[in-house]
C-alpha cells in the first residue's frame, strides 16, 4: 500500500467514529453514526401493526427501511422526497440488516426504520446502516447480531477503507472504486454488497477482509454507545 | 404469488444433491438465444431469450444537457418497465422496485465497464450532447430478467447506428451512419448467484427464483485479459458467508466465459 490520504489515514483505517444512542425521544429506538464528515441518524418505530391491512403477513413480520438525503446536506441541493437512488440504498439497507432480526417473533406488524443523512461526505448508506443497527438495538428487538457497515474503496490500485468524497472523486489511473459492504459483527457473513467501479474477482476477497477488520473497531464503537444508554438510565 | 414452502423445501433437497427441475447442473445456464432489429424505428434493438424468458432491449437516442458533473460527456439513461403482459406477478402502478433495480444495475455495469465512450458524444460542449437511451421491456418473465436484460443491452448497442444532425440541428432518423462510440474489446455481462439454503445456482427459472432467498448479481467485463468487475449487489434477506463469496468469485469468470462463448457471434 503506497498511497497517501489526504488526511494522513491509514488505508485500513475509518475516519473518527462518532455514535450516540437515543436521539430522537418518540421513537422506540434511535441513533445517531458519523463517520468524520458523514453525519446519519436513524429512528426506529415498532414492531406496530401494519398498514394497510393486506400487507401484514401472518407467519412473519416486515422490516420496512427508508433511507434519504435531507435536502441540504449536500453541496447542490437535492430535491426533497425519494429518488431512484434512495429507493434502491432503502431496498439494501433492509435487506443489510434482516438476517439479524427475528422477524418471525412479530407476525402481522411492521419495523420501521427511517434513516435521513445530515450531511454528506461519502460512505452515507454505511453510516446509515451502523446507525439503524444501533436503533433497531435500542428499540429493544430480538437481534441475533449488531451489523457493521463499511465501503473499501480502490484508489488507482490500492484498498483503503472508508472513502471521503475527496477520495470517491479520485480519478488518476484506475479511478476510484467504492465497495460498500456490511458484515454481521460477530459471524463472517456480508449481508450487503454493492458496488461499482473497476475491481478485480481475486481483490474483492482482499476487499472482504478488509471490511472484516473495520467492522472490529465499527462494533466496538457501536457497543460503546449502546452501554452508555443502558447505565444511563 | 408465491412459491409454497412445500416447493422450496423439494427445491432445496433437490438443489443439495445437485440437481434441477430441468435437468441442468447448479452452475449452468439455460439456452440463450439473441435476434437483432426489433424495431426499425429504434436506433437498435435487441431480443433475448434465456429459455422461457424473453426480453426485448432498444436504444433510441436523443439530444440533450450535459449533466453539471459532466460537461464533456454524452448521457446513458438505462430503464426498466415490468409490462403487466409478461408476467401474472407483475402489478400496475408507478416503477416498483425490480424495476428500479434493472435499470440501475444495468446503469452501472455499462457504464463502469467502460464499455460506451460518453465523450465521443458531445455535439456542443457543456450545452449539447446525445443521450442514449436503453429501454428494457421484459416479454415473458420466466426468471433471471437481470442476466438477460444485459445481455440484450450489449447486442443492441452493437448493433445501432448513430443518426445524424440536419443543417438546423435536428436530428435525422432517417440517415443513420456508423456505430455508436464503442469500444471493440468491452462487453459487460451480468452473472447473479442466488442462494437456497446452503446451496449456489445462477440462471433460476421463476418458480426457484422465487425459492431463493438472497441474490448477488455481478456486473463483470473483459479488459486487456483482466477480468474486471463493475458492479454487484446483494440482494434479499441472507447473507454470503466469506467462504461462499469466494467460492461464487472462482465461479464468476467461468460463468463469464461460458456466456461469452455462446454469445459469440452477438458480441
Amino acid at each position: 500500500m503506497t498511497i497517501k490520504r489526504s488526511d494522513g489515514r491509514k488505508a485500513h483505517e475509518t475516519r473518527k467514529m462518532t455514535a450516540k444512542v437515543g436521539i430522537i425521544p418518540n421513537a422506540d429506538g434511535s441513533a445517531m453514526f458519523a463517520f468524520g464528515n458523514t453525519v446519519a441518524i436513524a429512528a426506529v418505530y415498532g414492531p406496530r401493526k401494519l398498514h394497510p391491512q393486506h400487507m401484514q403477513d401472518p407467519s412473519i413480520g416486515v422490516l420496512r427501511c427508508t433511507y434519504d438525503l435531507l435536502s441540504f446536506s449536500v453541496d447542490d441541493r437535492k430535491k426533497p422526497g425519494p429518488s431512484r437512488r434512495s429507493q434502491e440504498i432503502s431496498k439494501v439497507t433492509g435487506w443489510a440488516l434482516e438476517p439479524v432480526i427475528d422477524l418471525e417473533a412479530f407476525p402481522n406488524t411492521v419495523i420501521d426504520v427511517q434513516i435521513y443523512i445530515l450531511q454528506a461526505d461519502a460512505g452515507t448508506r454505511t453510516a446509515g446502516i451502523n446507525a439503524a443497527s444501533m436503533a433497531l438495538a435500542h428499540a429493544g428487538i430480538p437481534m441475533k447480531d449488531l451489523v457493521c457497515s463499511v465501503a473499501v474503496g480502490k484508489l488507482d490500485r490500492d484498498l483503503v477503507v472508508d472513502l471521503t468524497k475527496e477520495e470517491e472523486d479520485f480519478s488518476d489511473g484506475e479511478g476510484a472504486t467504492d465497495f460498500a459492504i456490511a458484515k454481521l459483527a460477530s459471524s463472517n457473513e456480508f449481508s450487503l454488497l454493492q458496488l461499482d467501479g473497476k475491481i478485480r474477482p481475486e481483490e474483492i476477497k482482499e476487499v472482504l477482509k478488509m471490511a472484516s477488520e473495520a467492522s472490529k473497531h465499527i462494533y466496538e464503537a457501536q457497543k460503546k454507545a449502546l452501554k452508555e444508554v443502558v447505565q444511563g438510565d | 404469488m408465491e412459491v409454497s414452502n412445500l416447493t422450496k423445501d423439494y427445491l432445496n433437497k433437490l438443489f443439495s444433491s445437485g440437481k434441477r427441475f430441468d435437468g441442468r447442473k447448479l452452475e449452468d445456464y439455460r439456452d440463450v438465444e439473441v435476434s437483432v432489429d426489433v424495431s426499425n424505428k429504434a436506433e437498435g434493438s435487441a431480443r433475448v431469450k434465456l429459455g422461457k424468458t424473453e426480453v426485448v432491449v432498444g436504444v433510441k437516442l436523443g439530444i440533450g444537457e450535459p449533466y453539471p458533473d459532466s460537461p464533456d460527456k454524452g448521457n446513458l439513461m438505462c430503464t426498466g418497465e415490468l409490462l403487466l403482459l409478461a408476467s401474472p406477478r407483475f402489478e400496475a402502478g408507478p416503477p416498483g422496485f425490480q424495476a428500479i433495480e434493472l435499470g440501475r444495475l444495468l446503469d452501472r455495469a455499462i457504464r463502469e465497464s467502460g464499455m460506451i465512450d460518453l465523450s465521443k458524444l458531445v455535439i456542443t460542449p457543456g450545452e449539447k450532447v446525445w443521450t442514449i437511451y436503453l429501454d428494457i421491456y421484459p416479454i415473458n418473465d420466466d426468471g433471471n430478467l437481470l442476466d438477460a436484460a444485459n445481455i440484450g443491452a450489449i447486442v443492441a448497442l452493437k448493433n445501432a447506428k448513430m443518426p445524424s444532425l440536419d443543417k438546423d440541428g435536428k436530428i435525422d432518423y432517417e440517415n443513420r451512419k456508423g456505430g455508436l462510440p464503442l469500444s471493440k474489446e468491452i462487453a459487460p455481462l451480468s452473472v447473479s448467484f442466488y442462494k437456497l439454503g446452503e446451496t449456489i445456482i445462477v440462471d433460476p427459472t421463476r418458480e426457484e427464483e422465487e425459492a431463493c432467498e438472497t441474490r448477488v448479481t455481478f456486473g463483470i467485463s473483459k479488459w486487456n485479459k483482466h477480468y474486471m468487475v463493475n458492479a454487484c449487489q446483494k440482494a434479499g434477506q441472507n447473507s454470503f458467508t466469506e467462504e461462499e463469496m469466494n467460492k461464487i468469485l472462482d465461479l464468476l469468470p467461468k460463468e463469464f466465459e461460458e456466456l461469452n462463448k455462446r454469445l459469440k457471434n452477438h458480441l
